[in-house]
């Protein structure tokens, strides 16, 4: 799995691309923690390259999201597609987390 | 029949998997429908690499063959502990972040992308096999939880 990071509007988008499994959940996590640790707390995912993610994928975003509850971040995930959306409507997290149909129109919100 | 036997470490992960969906394509599966196998059966080998051999090591054998004339039957096959992956309950599907517990959802996942799933205790062996078809079964629980229940008396 490939981690992009870019900023705009005080927003970080991730890129995520290829495989989310539990072979490379750990390298996905360091990032999104560095990025924490240096006061970042608004971030978009934007899962628009990825082909595959499994429970092991689901859970480290939910790790992210609970670390970024008590300061008040926003996790925003977008461009959902194929079986990376299914998993998330099968699991119920595409109500616990806000979807958004593009990078761009979670940026229009943010 | 096609078969593979590797140590049950997470390295091996990517290696087994890959096994399985190259099962489905070599039936002519979809990419989607082979994206939904390959789940179901990274989360039952993660559960094996991870619990099966608690203190030791130990293999995990996959073995896939063909059922009449387009199902697929994997059997996915370790020597650990005695475990029945359908036994265990429900996950935590609450909508809310903070108090959703982050586990258990493997089980619940395989359930919904395989048509069939069974478990038996083989002597020293835990066998989980799938059932799948090209489409995924649309969803029907109380089938599933007889099928479940009757797997278990079984086994």
């Amino acid at each position: 799995m490939e981690v992009a990071c870019r900023k705009e509007k005080n927003t970080v988008i991730v890129s995520v691309k290829g495989r989310m499994d539990a072979v490379c959940t750990t390298n996905f996590e360091m990032i999104l923690d560095e990025q924490i640790a240096s006061g970042e707390t608004r971030f978009i995912i934007d899962f628009g390259g990825l082909e595959y993610i499994s429970s092991a994928g689901l859970q480290c975003i939910l790790t992210t999201a609970k670390k970024l509850e008590p300061r008040q971040g926003d996790l925003v995930l977008a461009a959902l597609k194929g079986t990376v959306k299914e998993v998330f409507e099968i699991s119920g997290f595409n109500s616990i987390f806000t979807i958004s149909e593009s990078v761009d129109s979670a940026l229009a919100v943010a | 029949m096609s078969k593979i036997t590797l140590p049950a470490r997470i390295e091996n992960l990517r290696r087994l998997v890959q096994f399985v969906s190259g099962c489905a394509r070599h039936q002519g599966y979809s990419e989607s429908r082979t994206n939904e196998i390959e789940l179901a059966a990274e989360e039952a080998l993660v559960n094996i690499c991870r619990y099966a051999y608690p203190g030791g090591e130990g293999d995990i054998a996959l073995r896939c063959r063909r059922s009449g004339r387009d199902r697929i039957i994997i059997e996915i096959e370790d020597s650990g502990i005695p475990f029945d992956p359908l036994s265990a309950s429900e996950p935590d599907l609450r909508p809310d972040i903070a108090r959703r517990a982050a586990g258990g959802l493997g089980i619940f996942l395989i359930r919904k992308m395989v048509n069939e799933v069974h478990y038996r205790r083989d002597v020293n062996k835990n066998i989980l096999t799938f059932i799948v078809s090209p489409e995924r079964r649309p969803l029907d629980a109380r089938k599933e939880h007889a099928r479940s229940t009757q797997g278990r008396k079984s086994a």
